[in-house]
């Protein structure tokens, strides 16, 4: 059950490849809001699958417009933390995948030293941070950290 | 108002050019990222004409003062504009007399404003009857009513085009109803009900009547005495006038057997520690300091379109929401949530492979304002499964341009991101 569990969390390259200075990279290259967009949602298709079974009220991140579910699971050994976010929208599954590629697979003390706005500053996205759009990537970040202070 | 806007019609009102009509609200003049903004969520909030927001300012710079005191020429005149939206208003729902009109912040505040005020009247088992397309302002207060009281909300059920459906209101009529709380039009699905109808029933029935017409009076107009309603609401932000203030019509007899909503300056007559007496209606609902300029405001919305025939406006809002309507089949996977025969121009929709949420950031993008979400109606949500949609909804200052563009855009996005 745990090596499942571990697997899980642990097979994808969020906080690996898929970084914050390659999103960054790629992103300031994009000319207009059709390409960026459309790169949003791609990064959005390559989160790691989430569980149906875990799609249940206790992991649902409330304060979104759409629908959106958070785990995490603690790897001992190594003192990382991992994320798996889901979401029923194309966009919000696209910054989820910016928020996990900042924020996995680093140990709490790291991802909690994560400055999330300033990357989403940079990518002119800040409006979704906003607390006046229901999209909830606040709660989503708001809930992550939550998740990393307990566990210090 | 802007003089090119208006020529003359052989009935004294006036023809309306769109393009003056869209000269006369500043805010729609204007680029949002980058593309002209395209505002489509009118029922959400509408636009101010020009002479509103000047009377708001004329007001603060000319006659700002308290209203009703009587010791001075400035608040002398501030009375006679705050008196004299309350006739225009009165006027503009035709009400029976002014002593009806009472202002309140809102919809919202008017609805419970009268469900508080109905506690005493209710008993347990009592029945209190709202639909299934009811905003949340028009359930909520009830429920609490109900709680409080120990009454039953009873629920009118909807058929899958987001009308009533058939016989379903008859069914729930008892004797034991004491309260049918119903929206004129779904700020969802746009449909239009048949509340002359169901205020007749009801009134048969020994039923107060309350009629909640936020999403009525910005397309067409209503006649509070023609409906016989005993309660009629709205919201003057959605009527192009100021936000903060919405109008709860009562019929006198109803607000006299009503009691005071919130105690304090003006809704007095006399005050001891013994007792206190009420003021007379009007004033009676309106504790402290009103929303003057609000009130102000508001009437000039009204003044501002009640100058136009208002057959060439429905003419107009029903091209677009036809045009529209015509567009549908051109968006692969795009459907409509709410086809009753019976519509304003608001149109929600869904899209194959996007959220609604996905759709309204990429309108954004392309300076389209649209609405998504739950729109606060829940239990309509549920009714249909969906998370949400997204809405479109139109004013007569929209055009037929306005709608292309929108689904050109429509149909770029679900290219490209689907
Ligand atoms: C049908 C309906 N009722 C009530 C309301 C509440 O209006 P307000 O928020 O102005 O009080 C709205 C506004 O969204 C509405 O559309």
């Amino acid at each position: 059950m745990t090596i499942d569990k571990h697997t899980q969390f642990t097979q994808n390259d969020f906080g690996g490849s898929i970084n914050t200075d390659e999103i960054l990279d790629t992103f300031e290259f994009l000319e207009d809001w059709e390409e960026r967009y459309a790169y949003i949602i791609d990064l959005g298709k390559k989160l790691p699958e989430f569980p149906e079974s875990e799609k249940v009220e206790a992991n649902y991140v409330h304060g979104c417009q759409s629908q959106v579910w958070l785990i995490h699971y603690l790897d001992k050994a190594s003192g990382k933390l991992y994320l798996l976010i889901d979401s029923d929208a194309l966009i919000v599954r696209g910054l989820a995948a910016i928020v996990l590629a900042a924020m996995n697979a680093k140990s709490p003390n790291e991802l909690l030293a994560v400055n999330v706005e300033e990357i989403f500053e940079k990518m002119d996205l800040i409006r979704h941070v906003s607390a006046t759009r229901g999209n909830g990537l606040r709660s989503m970040v708001k809930k992550v950290q939550v998740i990393a202070e307990q566990l210090i | 108002m802007n003089q090119q806007a208006v020529e003359s019609n052989n009935d004294s009102k006036m023809t309306f050019d769109i393009k003056a009509v869209r000269k006369s609200f500043p805010i729609l003049d204007q680029n949002v990222n980058g593309k002209p903004l395209i505002y489509l969520d009118n029922a959400a909030s509408a636009q101010k004409p020009d002479t509103v927001i000047q009377s708001i300012s004329d007001y603060y710079c000319h006659d700002n003062s308290n209203v009703h005191r009587g010791a001075h020429t400035l608040g002398d005149r501030a009375t006679a504009a705050f008196e004299g939206a309350r006739e225009t208003v009165r006027r503009f729902i035709n009400a029976a007399s002014t002593k009806e009109i009472i202002w309140t912040g809102g919809t919202t505040e008017a609805i419970n404003l009268v469900a508080s005020g109905l506690t005493a009247s209710l008993k347990a088992d009592d029945e209190i009857i709202v639909s299934r397309m009811e905003h949340h302002a028009n359930i909520v207060p009830w429920q609490m009513l109900a709680e409080r009281t120990g009454a039953i909300l009873k629920v009118i059920e909807i058929n899958e085009a987001g009308e009533l459906q058939e016989g379903a209101f008859d069914k729930l009529l008892t004797e034991r109803t004491k309260i049918v709380a119903v929206t004129q039009v779904s700020n969802v699905l746009g449909t239009i009900n048949p509340v002359k109808e169901i205020i007749d029933k009801a009134k048969a029935a020994g039923a107060i009547t309350l009629i909640d017409g936020a999403q009525a009076v910005p397309h067409f107009l209503v006649d509070v005495q023609a409906l016989d309603c005993d309660y009629f609401v709205f919201s003057s932000h959605k009527l192009f006038g100021p936000t903060g203030i919405g109008v709860l019509y009562g019929k006198e007899d109803r607000l006299n057997a009503l009691p005071p909503y919130q105690g304090g300056g003006e809704m007095i007559e006399r005050v001891t520690f013994e007792k206190t007496t009420y003021n007379e209606l009007p004033y009676k609902f309106e504790a402290g300091t009103p929303p003057i300029s609000e009130a102000i405001g508001l009437a000039k919305a009204i003044d501002y379109f009640t100058v136009f025939d208002r057959q060439s406006i429905e003419l107009h809002e029903n091209n677009l929401l036809n045009y529209a309507n015509s567009m549908v089949s051109d968006v692969p996977g795009m459907r409509i949530i709410g086809t009753a025969a019976s519509k304003v121009p608001v149109m929600s929709f869904m899209i194959d492979g996007l959220h609604p949420s996905d759709i309204g950031t990429l309108l954004d993008q392309q300076g389209i304002a649209i609405r998504t979400g739950h729109h606060c109606a829940m239990p309509l949500m549920d009714f249909y499964g969906l998370p949400g949609t997204a809405r479109a909804s139109f004013a007569f200052y929209n055009t037929q341009s306005e709608v292309e563009k929108l689904f050109e855009c429509l149909q770029k996005i679900q290219r490209l991101f689907t």
